[in-house]
């Protein structure tokens, strides 16, 4: 599925770039302002916006996507440095028929509340399971520290993860 | 008791929306023809404004407006539910750093963001009061020249002990206001206890970090006004919109979404006021989001220094209690005098205090207004209370459990003259945490236990009106004002309702906080959801089901009293039944219509007396210190959710532990620090919440359920019961473990190793 964009190029304001991202296996090429962040880029221009904001300084993970399959902070990634990549959100997760077993298991345990934390600890927790080792609680703490949770006390979400863990390993056994 | 669908651990609904990034939050909602607001806020503590130049900024690409004080001089451009004295944009002077002085409206964030640089305000700097000592010294520079009409607010009158006042003429000072509570002989008390203790607290100035920061998005259009916003209570919000713009009620709109986080953080109202101001001047929609720092100068938690003085007789009895509280509570009052009044009822604990002489003072300082927070006012007296107790309990040569059970009151039995008794069996729950306590300690150098108990005058004060509305196919709408913001109340109302009307529970949609569609709600705060609305929600299902039978009677040609209900359905005399939908559809004869249930609730009956239910706080924390660096590792955490009847297992347990999470945060990490005007620390990373490595080593949640509430099947709120006590159990437990008593939260690594290597 390829999504052909020409927008009439902004005759006023400040100057724009093209870029072209797959996002969620669709490509899309816009026109952005260089100090565009990614987050913007999809909340705002392709209103995308199960992606979150909060502390805008790269320490609180709420906003992570996989940029070529490697975790980003997208409140401080260029846009521009996504061009040519490929991004994967939260709303990337599920097929739209089936969640994926990370959602499956977050909503089994409890391990969201509010929500506003959830993504990017799903995305968080995606990258650590689609590498090749298969991690254990240790590893799935020392991965998540950088995640910060206000309603959760993070237990249930380290017991969601391990869950799916657990199923990978017994996939990979079994 | 044969319930089917409360009391089970049922799958939230409204976390399958939020796993798939579906769920719409307020900072997603976008209205037509939207402008974009950012804030030009003082860099001054305090100082008089003698110009504000917009001419630049106005002139900066994408611009749309410049909104000051001046803009907004004939409306009411104050709010405040209790005092009216909070200034939308500062008119004449500032009070703290980080105040709004401006709002820029523009096409985009980013242009309104450089337009904000562009807004020159000239100031004339006047003497701060940075603290409570400043502001309370003779002579002190004054943090309001004025005083401010009172709103009436009846919740505040009833919780607080406020006297009226006497007509003489008020003077002016930076007490925003002063609470006492008290019986017995205090004085005599004291002269005639074996062993007397006392000591002063300080319990830091703490923000709440909701993840979600403050933002609106409003519009002002042919006199009615509507807006989105993260507002715990859209409807006390609505309350004070009203009231700036001289509207009907009924012509401000103010819905809530899903809320990133509240806590307490997002009651009453905070950016609503701007975002609206910045629409009735423009014309156009606007949406404001503030970034964390600005949140952080929008709302703190109000910090406290505290002494305490308690006398005991030889064997621990405790004879009596003398708290003195002060909290500084910032340039606004907003919710600090209800803080306050809530603080000194819950100093003394749930114990039985025959003399009583508390005070408390909250204090108006050139610093970002605090407001309430997660079990407010509890927290900052609970922590002198309880070391108090621990302290006693050392020089008695008793242990903390000892101590605690010698005082604790039973069941029924009143902590506040005339309010309802205590509605739970304290001294059993904290049987069970010594138990689990006492079961995995650990006998290692520098480990030491620490228990903390509270009780909360919870429930604020019981207004609320819920509705269902049956639908012709036997599904179901469930309509409350009360907000969802992450403690499961959408998902435990439709557990309520399915339950009462036998439906299934994937029929059942609950919808909420939208003030021109749902019923009155006062407030989403004080753990009062699944018990006040629970009620309301239950009296609108009777309701319901009332008025189904009443037309089924009509179809059966019965009468009313003939007619049986069913789950999800009603039978005839003749045993001819009939579901939900049927008796709908067939009794308005089109294939259509709707019934709608309504259930209210007011001081009345068992929610006559107040508060409507105890929240007891019961926790237990073992630590471990790292000798050489002062660094505090909880290596327990336990807890007791004395909640009558857990609706959802689950949830309560999620509630508890998250606020046990905070709690820690507050006891081991948090502190907002000033330093000079301004805060040293407004930003996450250097103000330290907790993260998953800091979990407890070993984590044990247990619920008490005894069906000793007045909600429904015997149910009590929960939610902030186990962050209430953790300070003080925290600070025993460092005391326990380096043989000295800390004075001070957070117990940072710094101030740990300090307190064990000072003289």
């Amino acid at each position: 599925m390829t999504e052909s964009v020409s927008e009439p190029v902004a005759t006023s304001g400040p100057p724009r770039m093209p870029v072209t991202v797959d996002v969620n296996g669709v490509s899309v090429s816009r026109q952005v302002e260089p100090r565009s962040m990614l987050v913007d880029f999809l909340r705002e221009d392709l209103g995308l916006t199960g992606t979150k904001v909060s502390c805008e300084l790269q320490v609180c993970g709420v906003c992570t996507v996989l940029v070529d399959g490697r975790p980003v902070s997208s409140c401080t990634f260029l846009t521009a440095d996504a061009d040519g990549a490929a991004v994967t959100t939260v709303e990337g997760l599920s097929d739209g028929q089936t969640l994926h077993p990370l959602q499956e298991s977050f909503v089994d345990n409890f391990a969201l509340q509010c929500g506003f934390c959830t993504p990017g600890f799903l995305m968080m927790s995606k990258a650590l399971l689609d590498g090749d080792e298969v991690p254990d609680r240790e590893a799935i703490v020392e991965h998540l520290e950088g995640n910060i949770c206000r309603c959760t006390g993070y237990e249930p979400i380290v017991e969601a993860v391990e869950h799916v863990a657990q199923e990978l390993r017994g996939g990979a056994h079994g | 008791m044969g319930e089917n669908i409360v009391g089970k651990s049922v799958r939230r609904p409204d976390l399958v929306e939020k796993v798939t990034g579906a769920a719409e939050y307020c900072v997603d909602v976008t209205m037509p023809g939207m402008a974009h607001a950012k804030v030009v806020r003082s860099d001054r503590a305090h100082a008089r404004i003698t110009g504000i130049d917009v001419e630049a900024a106005l002139a900066s690409p994408g611009v749309v407006a410049v909104v000051t004080a001046e803009d907004i001089a004939s409306l009411h451009a104050r709010f405040g539910h209790i005092i009216t004295d909070h200034w939308i944009l500062a008119p004449d002077k500032v009070r703290y750093y980080g105040e709004p002085v401006a709002v820029v409206v523009a096409e985009t964030v980013a242009a309104a963001a450089d337009a904000v640089e562009l807004v020159l305000v000239s100031y004339e700097d006047l003497p701060a009061v940075m603290d409570v000592e400043a502001a309370l010294a003779d002579g002190a520079p004054l943090v309001h020249e004025q005083s401010y009409e009172a709103t009436g607010d009846e919740s505040f009158k009833n919780l607080s002990h406020v006297e009226e006042g006497d007509g003489a003429e008020e003077v002016l000072s930076n007490i925003a206001h002063e609470v006492t509570v008290g019986w017995g002989d205090v004085d005599a008390a004291f002269a005639e206890s074996a062993v007397v203790v006392e000591n002063t607290v300080y319990f830091p100035m703490l923000y709440a970090y909701a993840m979600e920061p403050y933002n609106a998005v409003a519009s002002y259009a042919e006199g009615a006004l509507t807006v989105v916003s993260t507002a715990q209570h859209p409807y006390m919000v609505r309350d004070d919109l009203a009231r700036v713009f001289d509207l009907p009620l009924s012509r401000v709109r103010v819905t809530s979404p899903y809320l990133g986080g509240g806590y307490g953080s997002k009651s009453y109202t905070k950016v609503e006021p701007l975002a609206s101001v910045a629409s009735w001047v423009t014309g156009r929609p606007v949406k404001l989001t503030l970034t964390v720092e600005e949140a952080i100068y929008t709302t703190r938690v109000d910090s406290a220094k505290v002494w305490v003085k308690s006398g005991f007789a030889a064997d621990g009895t405790l004879l009596a209690r003398e708290f003195d509280l002060v909290m500084d509570s910032g340039a606004y009052a907003d919710n600090s005098p209800l803080v306050m009044a809530k603080a000194v009822n819950r100093c003394f604990g749930p114990y039985r205090v025959p003399n009583l002489r508390a005070k408390g003072l909250s204090v108006y300082t050139n610093t970002s207004p605090a407001s309430s927070y997660r079990g407010f006012g509890a927290p900052q007296g609970n922590l002198a209370g309880e070391t108090n107790l621990d302290r006693a309990a050392e020089q008695l040569g008793i242990s903390g459990a000892d101590i605690r059970r010698r005082n604790l009151v039973r069941k029924g039995e009143e902590i506040l003259p005339g309010k309802r008794g205590i509605d739970a069996d304290i001294p059993a729950d904290l049987e069970m945490v010594v138990e689990s306590l006492e079961r995995d300690r650990k006998d290692v150098p520098y480990y030491g236990i620490g228990f903390g108990c509270s009780a909360s005058d919870a429930g604020a004060y019981p207004i609320s009106t819920a509705q269902v509305r049956i639908q012709i196919d036997g599904s179901v709408l469930v309509l409350s004002g009360s907000t969802e913001m992450g403690q499961g109340s959408r998902s435990l109302l439709a557990q309520v309702a399915a339950e009462e009307l036998g439906v299934d529970l994937a029929v059942v949609k609950v919808v909420q906080s939208d003030t021109s569609v749902t019923p009155y709600e006062r407030t989403t705060g004080a753990s009062r959801t699944t018990t006040l609305v629970g009620l309301a929600l239950q009296r609108a299902c009777a309701d319901a089901r009332s008025r189904l039978r009443d037309m089924a009677a009509e179809l059966f040609e019965c009468s009313a009293d003939a007619v049986r209900d069913l789950p999800g359905a009603v039978a005839g005399p003749d045993g001819r039944e009939l579901d939900f939908g049927s008796v709908v559809r067939q009794w308005f004869g089109g294939s259509a219509g709707e019934v709608t249930g309504v259930g209210l609730l007011r001081r009345d009956g068992a929610t006559q007396k107040m508060p409507p239910f105890w929240e007891v706080g019961m926790v237990g924390v073992a630590v471990e210190i790292d000798p050489e660096t002062g660094v505090v590792a909880v290596d327990q955490l336990v807890t007791v959710a004395d909640v009558g009847f857990a609706i959802n297992p689950r949830a309560v347990e999620g509630q508890d532990l998250g606020a046990a999470t905070q709690g820690l945060g507050s006891a081991l990490h948090e502190e907002l620090v000033y330093d000079g005007p301004q805060l040293a620390n407004a930003n996450v990373v250097d103000y330290r919440v907790p993260r998953v490595k800091d979990l407890p080593r070993k984590i044990d949640l247990m619920i008490a359920e005894r069906r000793d509430g007045v909600g429904p099947y015997g149910a009590k709120g929960a939610g902030e019961g186990t962050l209430n006590p953790i300070g003080g159990a925290v600070a025993s437990a460092v005391a326990r473990a380096v043989g000295r008593w800390p004075d001070r939260l957070p117990l940072t690594p710094e101030r740990v190793w300090r307190l064990m290597n000072s003289d």
